[in-house]
Order: C-alpha cells, then structure tokens, then sequence
C-alpha cells in the first residue's frame, strides 16, 4: 500500500475508496433512490400535463441531483476522521491535495456518474426530447464533479462540527448555485431550440477552475480540522 | 512615521478603537443627516422614475458597501490565516454581521424600488440573485464561526470559506454588464461622465460615505466587544479603567 501511495497517490486512494464503497454498497445506493425518488415526486405534485412538465424537467433533474450529490458529501471524510486514516494520510509524503483529489474522484465516480447516468431514463418521465436526454447527460458529467469538488470544501470545514450535516447544506448550496444555472440552462436551451455549447463551455470553466482550486482549499480546511 | 504593526495587537488596538469609534460615529450621523437632506429636498424629482428613485440614496450605499464589506472581510481572513494574528481574526468576525445587514437592506430598498418601478418585488435578475448569494454567504461565514466552539479552528474555518465566496464579488459587480436582465445598468461609472444629476450624484457620495462611516463605527465597536470576549483571561485588560472582570 505504501509504494503506490508515493507513485500514484491519487490512483491508490480511489481504489481503496471504491474497495470499501463495495463493502457497504448501502452507503452508495441510498443516495441514487434519495435522487429516483425526488424527481418521481415532482410529477405528483405539479400535475401530469405533459407541456409543464417538459418546462420544469432540467430544473428538477438538476436540483434533485444537487440535493442528492450533496447527501452523501458529510460521509466524504467522516470515518477516515474517526479511525485514524485522515491522520496517517497527512503523515504520508505524498502531497494531501492530491489525496484529497483521489478521495474526491472516488466520491464522484460512486455519487455523480450514476446520477448522470441515471438522469435520462428519469427524463423519460418528463417527457423531454431525446436530444436534451444527450444535453442533460453531458450537463451532468462536467457538473457534478464540481459539485464533489466543492462540497469537498465545506466537508472539510465541518469536519467534526456540532450539527455538521446541516451546516455543510448551508455552506455549500450557494456556491453550487452557478453549476445549476449553467447545468439547467444547457439542458433548456436545448430545449427551446438553442445550442446548449455556451453553457456547456460555461460548466466546464467552472469546472476547471474547481478542479484546480478547491484541492487546496480542503487540504487547507482538513489541516484547520486536525490541527495539523 | 507611524508604525502601524504596534496596533496589530488586541492590547494596543482596544483603546485605538475606543477612541475612533466617536468620530467614525458623528462622522456618520453627521453626513446622512446631510446627505438625506441633498436626497430629499435638493435633489430633482427624476424625469422618469418621479419621486420613487429616492430610495437610490439608500439603495447604492448599502449594495456597495455589502460587497466592499464583504472584501474586507476575506482580507482580514487571509491576513489572518497567513500571519496567524489574532486581531485580523476579529477585525473578519466583527465585519461579518454588518455586512449582512447591508447585503439584507439592499435586497429589501431594491424590492421596494422595484415594486412601484418595475411592478414587482422580486425577480430571478442575475444581480439580485448574485446578491442574495452574498447574503448566503455572509450567514454561512456567521453560521460556520458559532458552530465551531474553538476560536483559533473557528477563525481559520472562516478564513478558507471567506476566501472561496469572494469568487462571488465581481460576480455581482459585473453582473449588469455581463447579462442583459431587468436591473438597470451602472448609474455612476469611473470612465464616463455620470449619467444623472450633479446634486442627485452628491447626495450619493455623500450617503456612500456616510455608510463608509457607519461600518467603521459598528465593526470597532463590535470588534472591542469580541476583544473583551476572548482577551478575558489577559493581564492588560485589568489596569484599563471601566472594564470589570
């Protein structure tokens, strides 16, 4: 474990993550019916007309998937908090972003991909064109690693807090407001005729520049944690 | 000369702040006193928008100060987080709640400026939603600090969320240019003539200061308190006079 750790410290730290996910596959599951269920809900209470429907279906979609990307975000460090991991990780010589960024990838590949996944054949629901089903696939592969990479932040901020769950909520949606916007607009545009690449290029500056950032910004935040 | 790091510490600030806090005060009081008075009753009624737009007065104060609050509070956090200080700590966490107070009062003098303008209080107008996000963020920075009960954890927690919101600033401040939406355009600009009144833009510099003023007076007081609260346990505050233990 520890020569792969220096080699390729964020390799080794998604594959213990996704070892361990396949041990309590619960844990990953729970989030993806939190999502099935949500959008299954909307219907219900707005009423069946097909035409409404089609309206409101990037925005729910999205929403959903925001509030179930976000469910399992307080689990993120959690038990490597309470067993010990976090702290041997920031002992190891690899460098911690880049752990951190192997946790995060691992995070988004058992929350984020299956919702994209997901997301077209919930879209069916809705009634949308089968080109925006592509649009909101797409949409929702470059935006729900932001969603990882910056709830990471506010994981770390919490870390250990009184009422943490909550809290991480009340930090985290504001700024995930811009990856709604972008995310539902490039699947209305789709929608109403336009091209969707505006938004989309939008999304994935987004992403880019979390991708970069926000690394930092929770090692920053699990050091303040630990008081490493 | 003046060295100015002599008053990086709490001891030597307190009393610094106990002594501008008066003037920062009158200074406010006395300019909204004139600046309401340019508002009210020097100030043209406007050709378009009748005696409505005199909430201006109030309105572009509160909404610049928000965001220029809001920076000097994620200086102060970074200062801190670099320097490990204590006192820039505070400076952050007693800027905090009266920039929440302007981002709030600016949303609240918009909604009634855009009731009788545009005929409704609220709409999904990438400025005004930009600037609820500040909001957000001013509470989430309050929220996170009282949460955590170990100040120095508390103050650089704080410090890293502030410094991620700030992503949000120029959001806002460009946000009439970059989206083409209900919320007018710029009325004051640095690289062209203004586009209103000379007395109407007077009364607004003069409000603009007025609450430059009023932040300065709540944040120092505000910042002894939280001097008081944490420093309670140090030597120097026993020989000043007034504060019992």
């Amino acid at each position: 474990m520890n020569q792969p750790l220096i080699a390729n410290p964020i390799y080794a730290v998604i594959c213990r993550d996704l070892k361990l996910a396949l041990r309590r596959r619960s844990d990953a599951l729970i989030p993806l019916f939190f999502f099935v269920v949500v959008v299954s809900l909307f219907p219900l209470g707005i009423g069946p007309e097909s035409e409404t429907l089609r309206r409101i279906a990037p925005g729910v979609l999205w929403v959903s998937a925001l509030l179930a990307s976000m469910l399992s975000l307080n689990r993120l460090f959690e038990q490597d908090y309470a067993d010990g991991t976090l702290e041997q990780m920031m002992f190891s010589p690899a460098s911690l972003a880049m752990l951190v960024l192997g946790k995060i990838t691992a995070h988004w590949l058992l929350s984020g991909l299956p919702l994209a996944l997901l997301a077209p054949v919930l879209a069916l629901q809705f009634n949308l064109p089968t080109s925006s089903l592509w649009i909101l696939t797409v949409s929702l592969v470059i935006g729900t690693p932001v969603l990882s990479l910056i709830g990471a932040v506010g994981a770390g901020l919490t870390l250990g807090v009184r009422a943490g769950g909550v809290l991480l909520a009340v930090l985290v949606l504001p700024l995930y407001i811009p990856v709604l916007i972008f995310g539902a607009g490039a699947v209305d545009a789709s929608i109403i005729g336009r091209g969707a690449s505006a938004n989309l290029s939008l999304l994935a500056a987004v992403f880019v520049l979390a991708a970069f950032f926000t690394p930092f910004a929770t090692s920053a935040s699990l050091r303040i944690a630990l008081e490493y | 000369m003046v060295n100015w790091f002599k008053f990086s510490s709490p001891k030597t600030f307190y009393p610094l702040a106990g002594k501008l806090i008066p003037w920062f005060g009158v200074t406010a009081a006395l300019l909204s006193f004139a600046g309401i008075y340019v508002g009210f009753f020097l100030a043209p009624t406007d050709a378009q928008q009748g005696e409505g737009y005199r909430i201006i007065f109030l309105h572009v104060p509160v909404s610049w100060m928000s965001m220029v609050i809001y920076l000097a509070m994620a200086f102060w956090a970074a200062i801190g987080l670099v320097f490990n200080s204590r006192l820039s700590a505070m400076m952050a966490s007693a800027l905090a709640p009266t920039g929440a107070l302007f981002a709030f009062l600016s949303l609240w003098t918009g909604a009634l400026w855009g009731k009788p303008m545009w005929g409704t209080w609220w709409v999904w107008d990438a400025r005004l939603t930009s600037e609820l996000i500040l909001l957000f963020l001013y509470i989430g920075f309050i929220a996170l600090q009282s949460a955590i009960d170990d100040r120095r954890r508390a103050d650089k927690a704080g410090a890293v969320l502030a410094l991620v919101g700030v992503v949000n600033v120029p959001v806002i401040y460009f946000s009439v240019q970059w989206w083409n939406t209900l919320h007018q355009g710029a009325s004051v600009s640095l690289t062209r003539a203004p586009s209103m009144a000379k007395v109407m833009l007077l009364g607004m510099v003069i409000m603009v200061f007025a609450a430059w003023a009023y932040s300065a007076a709540a944040a120092l007081a505000r910042v002894r308190c939280i001097i008081l609260e944490r420093e309670h346990h140090a030597d120097w505050l026993r020989e000043i006079e007034g504060v019992k233990r």
